[in-house]
């Protein structure tokens, strides 16, 4: 394919002039261009870097050991962001805490997606009687508030998964349930986005032709109609990243997420909730945790948006 | 207009229905609310599968939705275990307004549970939404006019950290600020928990003052996407024909801006305003439970975590319903403010 574009290009095009850019090309410069989402992409990589190669400085049974005797310790050169209510490594948890937020918030996006793109898929492609019924289900979900649904899905699949076995490390069986939670209670609007997508697309010549050759209908939806509706798909799964992030922190918040002593930037500081006296006198403890989801949920905001600019078709900047 | 409006109600109802369907279903297996109806104590065996029995939750789910939904006072009903069915049921079912009894405050219907605590909600709601509107006007008309200046792109960023930020978080660092560190320093300070100082008694100036940190963190979040919103619309109708056209008869740029711009560009917030009061709801979920404000969202978790099955459901239903208004409403309205657009 590209050998074909090239020699066209190079027949055609002035040989001085520079050679045409790739939709690839393209789009990188025009993400670039995007100061703060450069910035962003920069504080994801620091932030994943901080929480999985911190693990080589800090055991995770460190993260989790309890001194009573050092309990709320305000930051100290021995504990650079101070201790929490049982006396454990704020610093050592926000690196634990990292891993498992961010994982929790990519896997749980990666559900959603799966789950968005095949009933937006299926629906806006089927039409009929099926799409109906599809996006009747989906408005029922989308018109209760999310987290009012994670909440009530929270307490339903609440300690009905065993630890999980992993890399090595014991994964609390509550970081499947979260992330099963987060991902079932978010594909609505993705479903809408690809069905929407769907129904232009299917109008096409391409389409027509690819069933006049006889191609089945799942290879029309998975390897011609979805890869043109890409650009949305992925500026929506960016976003979601974030708000997935943002889901864990609330319902770790409300003490129903993640069960101790497995951190989480959400359940470091569910301690907070409802308790003045150490919102007051201790607020490194939920200041640190804060700080990190702020933070990571902000650069995600800005590299979609930056990825929205980049994608858009309708822009024809370089 | 009226057909529209009665086939929009119309597609309401099977939706309700669906999202009951769902919802129940996932209530099932939230646990056994018989465990926790003995207090500390735990429930004795035998009272157990009498009060399994009473509650009717020993049928069948879908014997139980159906009662759920329409009642059983036409069905008869086995109460003292004989394998009998011989008293007739009580409940009236959803459909004439019986969302059942509480299981915590006994014997009170979950109605009256839930309909005390909706004013304390709508309070919040309704004094946030209003400010999330004014301020976002502001912010979004003075950042339009100045577009790409180093104010406007301050706002942006800042709007950006405000819809970055998780709820609680704003609404700790406000109490931090507004309450410890202003007490800390001798100014004013704010009060944190509840709806009044009960030395005082629930006046409305104590009310109002306890309303403001809740108000303020749950605004923070909408106010960051709104002022965006309105900032984008606001550009694009600056861009429009007719107000050149009223610069051109030498009207001044502020009455332009004021009244022919402004006017038109805020149509669209009505759309967002609908559609954002999920998120305001769930914001208040965590903002009440902060700040111990006794509304709907705190009766949601204190009553989910106990497992009061008939006011949960009942709460749950009464949201979907006020969103599914709310959407009906929202685009009714849109139509009639904006004449170009039409429902068949």
């Amino acid at each position: 394919m590209s050998t074909i574009e090239a020699n066209v290009a190079g027949f055609a095009v002035d040989p001085t002039e520079a050679p045409p850019l790739s939709l690839g090309q393209m789009t990188w410069r025009r993400f670039l261009r995007h100061k703060m989402a450069v910035a962003g992409a920069i504080m994801i990589i620091l932030l994943f870097l901080y929480s999985f190669g911190g693990s080589f400085l800090y055991t995770e049974d460190f993260a989790n050991a309890t001194d009573t005797a050092n309990r709320l310790q305000p930051p100290s050169a021995e504990h650079l962001f101070g201790t929490d209510q049982i006396g454990r490594d704020i610093l050592a948890r926000t690196i634990y805490g990292g891993q498992i937020s961010l994982i929790i918030g990519s896997a749980a996006v990666l559900l959603q997606t799966l789950v968005g793109v095949i009933i937006g898929a299926i629906a806006g492609y089927y039409g009929g009687l099926i799409d109906s019924l599809l996006m009747r289900f989906t408005e029922a979900m989308f018109n209760i508030p999310q987290l009012f649904l994670l909440i009530v899905m929270a307490k339903t699949f609440a300690g009905k998964i065993a630890n999980v076995q992993l890399f090595g490390r014991t994964f609390s069986g509550s970081v499947v349930i979260i992330i099963v939670i987060i991902g079932l209670t978010s594909w609505m609007y993705l479903a809408r986005i690809v069905r929407a997508e769907f129904l232009s697309l299917k109008e096409n010549e391409f389409v027509l032709a690819a069933k006049a050759t006889g191609t089945s209908n799942l290879q029309i939806i998975f390897r011609h109609i979805l890869p043109n509706s890409a650009a949305p798909i992925i500026v929506s799964a960016t976003l979601g990243i974030a708000n997935a992030i943002l889901s864990e922190s609330y319902i770790s918040f409300l003490g129903l997420g993640v069960e101790p002593p497995t951190a989480t930037w959400g359940n470091m500081l569910d301690r907070a909730a409802g308790n003045f006296n150490l919102i007051s006198t201790a607020p490194w403890y939920w200041i640190t945790p804060g700080m990190f989801i702020v933070l990571t949920v902000l650069s995600i905001n800005f590299v979609g948006d930056g990825l929205r600019d980049a994608l858009d078709p309708r822009s024809r900047s370089v | 207009m009226g057909r529209y409006i009665i086939r929009r109600l119309l597609q309401a109802i099977p939706l309700m229905l669906i999202i009951s369907i769902i919802l129940f279903a996932l209530m099932q297996n939230m646990g056994d609310p018989v465990a926790t109806l003995g207090g500390r104590k735990a429930t004795r065996p035998s009272d157990r599968i009498r009060l399994t029995r009473q509650l009717g939750l020993d049928k069948p789910i879908y014997t139980q939705y159906v009662y759920w939904l329409i009642g059983n006072d036409w069905a008869d009903i086995d109460l003292d275990g004989d394998g009998i069915a011989e008293s007739k049921g009580h409940r009236q079912g959803v459909l004439r307004g019986d969302f059942g009894t509480s299981l915590v405050n006994r014997g009170k219907p979950a109605t009256e549970v839930i309909w005390d605590r909706i004013p304390n909600t709508m309070l919040l709601m309704v004094a946030s939404e209003a400010i999330i509107i004014f301020f976002a006007m502001l912010v979004g008309v003075y950042s339009a006019l100045r577009q790409y200046t180093i104010m406007d792109n301050v706002i942006t960023t800042l709007s950006f950290v405000g819809y970055s930020m998780p709820i609680f978080f704003i609404a700790l660092l406000s109490m931090y600020l507004f309450s410890v560190k202003f007490k800390e320093w001798g100014l004013p300070s704010l009060p944190t928990v509840g709806m009044f100082d009960p030395q005082v008694g629930k006046t409305p100036k104590q009310v109002a003052l306890h309303m403001i940190l809740p108000v303020m963190s749950i605004a923070v979040i909408s106010l960051a996407a709104y002022s965006r919103f309105i900032r984008s619309t606001m550009l694009e109708v600056m861009g429009q024909d007719y107000i050149r056209t009223a610069r051109a008869k030498g009207l001044k740029g502020r009455y332009v801006v004021l009244v022919h711009a402004l006017k038109n560009a805020s149509l669209p917030i009505v759309t967002i305003v609908g559609l954002d009061l999920p998120l305001l709801l769930g914001g208040a979920i965590v903002t009440e439970r902060i700040f111990a404000w006794p509304g709907m969202g705190r009766l949601f978790l204190d009553h989910v975590s106990r497992l009061d099955v008939p006011v949960v459901m009942g709460i749950l239903m009464l949201i979907a319903l006020a969103v599914i208004v709310f959407q009906i409403i929202t685009d009714v309205t849109y139509a009639w403010l904006d004449p170009r657009i039409r429902y068949e």
